[in-house]
Parts: C-alpha cells; structure tokens; sequence
C-alpha cells in the first residue's frame, strides 16, 4: 500500500514539472495561431520554422555561445580545479570561496555587475559581452565538478608513471586526464545546459541587434509567442531525449561523476 | 620548487579572470550603489528602499519566495526520501529531474502555465470534470508562487537527496534494533541528518525566488511588482544605474544572510546540489 502511495507520489511530481513540457509539444502542433485554442493538427510550424531567419539566427547565436563557452570554461575550470587543489589552504578556501560568488548570487546581480562593468570599460554591448558573461557564470560548474574527481586521484599513480620514465606532460594526459574525465564531461554538459538555458545574465549583458532564443522568446512575449519557437523547442527537447535514451542503452561505464 | 611556479601559472588564467568578472563587477555595483550622478558619495540609493513602492516590492518578494520555499521543501523532502530509498541509477534520476527540463527553454516552460492555469485550460477542464470548483489564478500572486515553486524545486530536491543518499544506513538499522519506531527513527536520526541538505536547498530556492523579475513578468500579468522588477526596470528602462544598484545592494544583504546561514551548517558543502 505505501509503495503505491510511494509511486503515485512520484508520478505526480513529475507530471507537475513535466507538464509545460508536454504543453509545449503538443502547442507546436496546434494549427491555430492562438495558444487558448485548439485549431486542429498540423505540421506547419516544423516547416516555417527553417524560413524564419530571425529564428534561426537566434538559433545559431544560442549555440555558438553554449559552445564556445562550455568549452572556453571548461578548459579554464579544469585548469583552475588542478590549480586550486594544490594551493595551501588559505589560498584554497579564498578561491573557492570566490568561485562560490556566480553561484549563490542572485543571477539578477550577477547580471547588472557585469553591465556596469562593460558600460565602464566602454564595451560595445553584443556577442562578445553575452560569451565573456556566459564564460563567467559557467566556470565554477567546472570547478565545482573536476574537484570532487581531485580530490579521489590516487598521487601515487601519477608518480609511478614519472618513475617509469614518462614525461611530466604525457604522464598528466595518460594517467591524471583519464581519471578526471568523468567530472570534466559531467561540468561540460552542466555548462553547456547552462548557457543554453540562461535568459537573466544575457538580458544584461545583450546589445541591441543580437539574440540568443531565450532574449527572443521574452521580446515575443507581448506579442504572442510565434508557435515556429515551440516547434524549435520541441525538436531540441525530443533529440536531446533521444540521445539521452541512447546513451543509456551502451554498456554503462564505472561509476560516474553525479552532477 | 618548479612545481610552485607551475601551480601559480595554472592558477593565473583563473584568478585573473574571477578579478576581472566577478570581482570587479561587484566593485562597480557598490560604486554605483554609493555614489550619486555626479560620482558624489551618497547614501540616497540604499535609503530609496524605505520609498513606499520599493518597501512594497520588497516585501512582496520576501513573502512570495518564503511561501514558495517553504512548499519547496514540503513537496521535496518526501520525494528526496522516495528517490533516495530507490535502487538503481542515480544518474538517471538527476537527468530527468534537473538536467532535461532546462532543454527546453525555461521562458516557454513558465509560459506554458499560463495556458494549463487559462479559465478554460487543461487544468480547469480536468477540475470541471472531477466537479471541483474551477482554478482562477493566473496573474494572481498565487500564479507566482507556482511559477516559483515548478522552477526551483529541483533546486530543493537534489541537495536533499544528496545528503540522504550519504546517510549510513547502520545508523538507521541501529535505531530501529534499539527499539525507535519509524517516526522517531525520521525525527532523531533521517531529519537532523539532513539539515545540511534543507538548509542548502533553501538558500539555492530562497534566493532566486527573492530576486526573480520573469515569473512575475510572465505569471503575475505584470501588475504585481517583486524587487527584482523595481531593480530591472531602473537598470534597462530608467537608466537609472546609480539606483538601481544601490536597491541591489539592499537585495544583497539577504544573499549575504542565507550564504552565512548555509556555511554555518553546511562546513563540508556537502549539501550542495553539485
């Protein structure tokens, strides 16, 4: 009985967050304009959305930045994570400490911090000032994930591949990168999702003439969200479920780094 | 001591980027917030909070994001408690919960509700047909809560489900052996076990709540106005960067308050949701 109870309680939770998901889906399909109405099934949307150039370029920018700045991040997080974790423990506790900031500030303060600093320095707003806020905000999601992997690295194996004669560089890419690898992935994806979804910190940091999909929909909203943005969005979703559900079928690997 | 050298050129790129994006820019925001248009040293800013539509806002966002925290909390601890009680893959469970959601972009989620919450939406039509009363909340403060309440708990979840997970279950074993029943094995053992995990899944529900302006923008019909609204019109509509950022300020102090609440218990961080 309370194992059913149990169940019915999960389900209803996920119903609740998954439930807009399911509107939107079904909303990218709806032949009418208007979102109140059900005009009937159609695929209209799917095949406008590829001649909406605002849209896709919209498109494009969203994922120029998700790119570039997850990796952009992610190298300089796991540099940084190497680097933090040797310090000695003053110099430990300050970085992470400031690596914290991005975190549990309000996004909103993270936001307008960065504008007045673009306004002060005399930044052209645009491309440029989304990715450098982007790159900001995703570093620690890097840190955050390599440190836990860290702090597990067995030292001796390291040295033991100095003592067999490999050189300090290859020795780090053969023996340390491999066993970081899963936390390196796991802050990739966390910062690419990040920056993918992030509306706050680029409607600070966004010049006029340049959208990302997420500035886009808040300029739709007034209007009426055009219904190509939920064919979009669906398509992104149903793939991003389709590779999950692949990757879940290979073989699993050794215990991953939880996110 | 080549080792050093190598370190602090490993840490350099970092520092000085955390120098120049996070900590100058919080400089500038304490500048702005305490210096006039005419870069004179005032505390005119700070003071604006106590203007009636500010002491408003604030009080608004302050109760609005406290009720959502708290039923944050209700609706997570016990799904926290399911899930970590589960067998299987843990991974998967976090994917779904907080990581596939946000493909799809979190402007249109909290939209969405506006069609399942509409007088003749989904929502009310289920209702209709169970004969309970219809649901009238849409640009209400209530709508605002549930759009705090579907964006955050994720939020509230995994660190609870994270310190559960930690909970040695021989501790739970040996309560029960000395003879403590279900309830009290919760009340002396599972609850102050987690706190780390509550109190951090506060600060990370509390906080974005407190300053959110787009659920309110989206849910609240733009009539209701949270400090995060007052703080982003002066900046993108008002210009009035001196002001805003002096509200900000105002806004920080709370963040400050629920970071040294979760440090305080939470030494190992190890409540946090990463």
């Amino acid at each position: 009985m309370t194992n059913v109870l149990r169940k019915i309680y999960v389900a209803l939770i996920f119903i609740f967050l998954y439930a807009p998901i399911g509107t939107l889906i079904v909303l990218s399909f709806n032949a009418s304009k208007s979102r109140a109405k059900w005009g009937g099934f159609t695929f209209k949307w799917y095949a406008e959305l590829f001649q909406n150039e605002a849209i896709m370029q919209a498109l494009t920018n969203t994922i120029l930045l998700a790119v570039l700045s997850s990796v952009i991040a992610t190298i300089i997080g796991t540099v940084a994570a190497i680097a933090i974790n040797k310090m000695n423990r003053t110099g430990r506790t300050i970085w992470m400490g400031v690596t914290n900031i991005p975190m549990l500030n309000a996004e909103i303060v993270t936001g307008i911090s960065l504008m007045l600093l673009f306004i002060t320095v005399g930044m052209r707003f645009g491309f440029v000032t989304i990715l450098l806020s982007h790159i900001t905000f995703n570093i620690p999601y890097v840190i955050l994930s390599v440190m836990p992997r860290l702090k597990q690295l067995n030292p001796s194996t390291y040295e033991a591949a100095l003592d067999l004669g490999a050189p300090p560089l290859k020795a780090f890419f053969k023996v340390v990168l491999p066993d970081l690898a899963p936390g390196i992935f796991s802050g990739l994806l966390m910062a690419f999702t990040m920056s993918l979804d992030d509306f706050i910190i680029t409607h600070f940091t966004k010049g006029p003439g340049v959208d990302t999909l997420s500035t886009k929909i808040y300029s739709e909203v007034r209007k009426g969200i055009k219904p190509e943005m939920y064919a979009l969005s669906t398509l992104i979703f149903v793939s991003v479920l389709i590779l999950l559900l692949l990757v879940n079928r290979t073989p699993k690997d050794k215990s991953k780094n939880k996110v | 001591m080549k080792n050093k050298k190598l370190n602090s050129l490993m840490a350099s790129p970092y520092i000085l980027w955390s120098i120049a994006f996070i900590i100058i820019p919080l400089i500038m925001v304490f500048y702005y917030g305490l210096t006039d248009k005419d870069g004179a040293f005032t505390l005119e800013n700070i003071t604006a909070i106590t203007a009636p539509e500010h002491i408003k806002a604030l009080s608004i966002a302050l109760l609005l994001s406290l009720i959502s925290t708290v039923i944050c909390l209700l609706l997570a601890y016990p799904l926290a408690m399911i899930l970590a009680n589960m067998k299987g893959n843990q991974d998967k469970l976090i994917v779904l919960i907080f990581i596939l959601p946000m493909w799809m972009n979190f402007l249109l989620r909290t939209l969405a509700w506006q069609t399942l919450l509409e007088k003749s939406g989904v929502i009310n039509q289920v209702l209709e047909f169970l004969h309970l009363p219809a649901l009238e909340i849409i640009n209400t403060p209530y709508a605002i809560i549930l759009g705090m309440v579907y964006n955050f708990l994720p939020f509230m979840i995994l660190p609870i489900y994270n310190v559960l997970c930690k909970i040695d279950p021989n501790v739970i074993n040996a309560a029960k052996d000395l003879g403590a029943n279900n309830f009290m094995t919760f009340i002396k053992i599972t609850l102050p076990l987690s706190i780390p995990g509550i109190i951090s899944g506060i600060t990370m529900v509390f906080v974005p709540a407190l300053t959110t302006f787009i659920i309110s923008n989206l849910l609240g019909g733009s009539k209701i106005l949270l400090i995060g609204n007052v703080i982003e019109q002066e900046f993108l509509q008002a210009n009035n960067w001196h002001l805003g950022s002096g509200l900000s300020m105002v806004l920080m102090i709370f963040i400050v308050i629920s970071m040294i609440v979760t440090a305080i218990f939470d030494k190992d961080g190890e409540g946090s949701a990463l």
